[in-house]
């Protein structure tokens, strides 16, 4: 028989997961606010919510300033064409290490996700020279080979993860009727990991979407995402906050409606495989 | 075959015609601050006259853009023509061939009209390595009214005591008003620019001529004592995390009485359409101590030796920091909206001292600002808000935290100075000084 909750828990837990909800988006939300403000507005003390001059000249200013378009392209190719790219790698490697495991095949995995724990400034300097004489320095190929290899790992652990969860039997049964290795995972695995998979796509394009330090450190403008774009609008000297605050609002506010769309998608590929 | 060997050749020449007509692409990497934006906006003389050379902008966060174009140059990535750096790295950089001289910069460039300590600081074997868009000093920016309530008069370069009694009194803590705003933030060009210079001027220099850190001195002491008393006392609440924009934003929304800092700031606290204390701003020379406070900070343009395009390139810089694109910018957005503190003949023009009230602070603030003597004792480093040795960045940051953190009470003045000398003596000796 089914727990009965009573009304006040009921109640309590919603207003509470309202309030956790908020407070997490209330600093984009803030961002949002402060967009439409004038800098001076920006600034005020006591802070002020909603009665302020609404205004559009920020975007004005920013449009007026910044090829937007071109950073906003940029991104695109450089976070698509790099999830895409790793699915590629890890898509036979989760299969591999899911349903043919050998004895070392949870250190493998180990091992690659270790590669993360290394700070990124400590390999700058080679990763610069490297790129420097392969002439690669601000190329959109460059900086999506590079953040595919930095997602990788969590691409392949994902993936990797959800594989586990299909009953290898199935596969069995496909190879009985005589599927080849590349028709098995195409036709049979594939389609079963769909949730899987787009919820590693959705989760590695926002990732590197994201990703300030390798895209700010390996781009100079022919190939520089948005998060150039947004770095653009802090200031040493001078009021910035309002213009800082739209042309964030321009760079997330894509990756957010795809986030909103897919959110049922994400969050069933997140908790996929959770209960068992 | 003949048919194709005439297709190739003619396709040879083709090119060879193209080539002079492709144009040159010069990157530009600079800060985002209303200067430099300003420039990006006016740059259409120069295109028209050069039309065979296009630019292409790249603006950055301050230690974005410092850490990006040290990375490019020490590695000779070549990825800018342009770079837009601080007085600071200037010598450092022009000492390691990362910079190339900017010689033959045109006739009418006037490279002797470039204010004297200024120049100096961009000079090396007497050539100079960068070209200053803008330069600045420090001076008291106060409240005229709030001072007159007080029942005082700033005098033209007051003393710190003269500056730690006014803040007293013009402090009204219920009304949110506080006497002295002053840069708490950490970090080597945040609260450690204020306090080297406002140390200095105390007698207390970073280093001996042996390179040993002073910080055990008894001037460094007072200064800090000084500094943490007087915040204490008269400074608006949570000042350890304040840094330029949040005194600017407080001094803006009538919070503070005075505040010390960049002469830069004159033009946005004298903006009436961000300013609500506009009309109300007072300007005084930096405090006198054993010294006066000095400091000179100067934005330039410099060409990195890794460039493809360095004529182009120095053709684009001699414009940008020449007598013409001043007069542009006047015509354009008005006198008092031209880059400042750069060349002498600037405040000379009846014009702009009408239109800058704060122009005669600022000339004598930076005429005053000696880079080879910034304290009462010899010192073996350049530098009055900062200190001319590459590690200073790392250091002063160190150093910074400790002081930050005696502002907001965490650790006594004591605990700081004696953290920031083992922290130096530390730092240094790993550095390998005295070279």
């Amino acid at each position: 028989m089914a727990r009965k909750v009573s009304d006040t828990r009921r109640w309590t837990f919603t207003i509470l997961a309202w309030g956790v909800a908020l407070a997490i988006f209330f600093p984009i939300l803030w961002t949002i606010l402060t967009s439409f403000k004038s800098e001076a507005d920006a600034i005020a003390s006591p802070p002020k919510f909603l009665f302020f001059n609404w205004t559009l000249e920020n975007y004005a200013e920013v449009q007026s300033r910044s090829p937007y378009f071109r950073h906003f392209l940029n991104s695109v190719i450089i976070s698509v064409g790099s999830t895409l790219l790793g699915l590629l790698f890890a898509i036979p490697a989760a299969w591999s290490m899911a349903f043919q495991p050998a004895k070392r095949t949870k250190d493998l995995l180990m091992w690659m996700l270790s590669t993360k724990m290394m700070p990124a400034a400590g390999v700058l300097i080679p990763m610069y020279l490297l790129f420097r004489s392969s002439g690669l320095l601000d190329t959109r190929i460059g900086i999506t080979v590079v953040l595919m290899l930095i997602n990788l790992p969590i691409i392949t652990w994902m993936l990797y993860t959800y594989f586990r969860e299909i009953p290898g039997e199935i596969l069995e049964a496909a190879r009985m009727d005589g599927a080849s290795l590349g028709k098995e995972i195409l036709y049979v695995l594939t389609p079963m990991a769909v949730p899987g998979i787009a919820s590693t796509l959705l989760l590695n394009v926002i990732l590197a979407w994201n990703e300030a330090f390798w895209t700010l450190n390996l781009t100079t403008s022919k190939a520089a995402p948005l998060t150039t774009f947004i770095a653009s609008y802090s200031s040493p000297e001078g009021l910035f906050y309002a213009k800082l605050s739209a042309a964030s609002t321009m760079a997330i506010a894509p990756i957010l409606i795809l986030g909103w769309f897919s959110q049922k998608q994400l969050v069933r590929g997140l908790t996929f495989g959770a209960v068992k | 075959m003949t048919t194709m060997l005439r297709g190739l050749l003619g396709a040879c020449a083709l090119t060879a015609l193209a080539a002079p007509a492709m144009a040159e692409t010069l990157t530009i990497a600079t800060v985002n601050n209303g200067d430099m934006i300003r420039m990006q906006k006016m740059t259409k003389p120069f295109t028209d006259a050069n039309p065979d050379i296009q630019l292409e902008w790249v603006t950055l966060e301050e230690n974005v853009l410092r850490q990006r174009v040290t990375t490019d140059i020490a590695t000779k990535g070549g990825q800018y023509d342009i770079v837009t750096v601080g007085n600071y790295e200037v010598p450092i950089w022009a000492k390691q061939g990362w910079l190339t001289p900017l010689e033959n910069m045109g006739a009418d460039y006037d490279a002797d009209d470039i204010l004297p300590p200024i120049r100096d600081g961009l000079s090396m074997d007497g050539k100079l390595y960068a070209a200053p868009f803008y330069g600045e000093s420090a001076m008291i920016m106060y409240r005229k009214d709030l001072m007159e309530k007080a029942g005082l008069t700033m005098p033209e370069r007051p003393t710190w005591d003269f500056v730690y009694d006014a803040a007293r009194k013009m402090t009204d803590k219920d009304r949110e008003v506080y006497g002295i705003c002053l840069r708490g933030k950490a970090g080597w060009g945040e609260n450690m620019a204020f306090l080297t210079s406002m140390a200095a001027s105390y007698g207390a220099p970073w280093f001996d001529m042996d390179w040993k850190p002073q910080f055990g001195s008894e001037q460094w002491k007072k200064a800090l004592t000084d500094y943490v008393t007087i915040m204490t006392e008269a400074g608006p609440p949570g000042a350890s995390s304040n840094g330029f924009n949040e005194n600017l934003a407080l001094f803006q929304t009538g919070k503070c009485g005075m505040w010390i800092d960049a002469t830069v700031a004159a033009s946005f606290v004298s903006n009436p359409k961000e300013s609500t204390v506009a009309d109300k701003v007072g300007y005084a020379l930096a405090p006198m101590g054993e010294k006066p406070q000095m400091w000179l900070w100067a934005w330039t343009l410099a060409v990195p030796s890794s460039t493809d395009s360095p004529e182009a390139a120095k053709k684009f810089v001699a414009w940008a920091t020449s007598k013409a694109y001043t007069e542009e910018v006047a015509k354009a957005e008005g006198w008092a909206n031209v880059p400042p503190g750069t060349r002498t003949s600037l405040y000379e023009n009846p014009e702009y001292q009408k239109a800058a009230p704060f122009a005669k602070p600022t000339l004598d603030s930076i005429m005053s600002a000696d880079l080879k003597n910034p304290t009462t004792v010899p010192v073996p480093y350049i530098g009055t808000q900062w200190v001319g040795i590459p590690e200073f960045q790392a250091l002063g940051t160190a150093v910074g935290q400790q002081f930050s953190a005696a502002l907001a009470g965490q650790s006594s003045v004591d605990q700081a100075l004696k953290m920031a000398q083992q922290i130096s003596e530390r730092e240094m000796a790993k550095a390998g000084y005295p070279k």
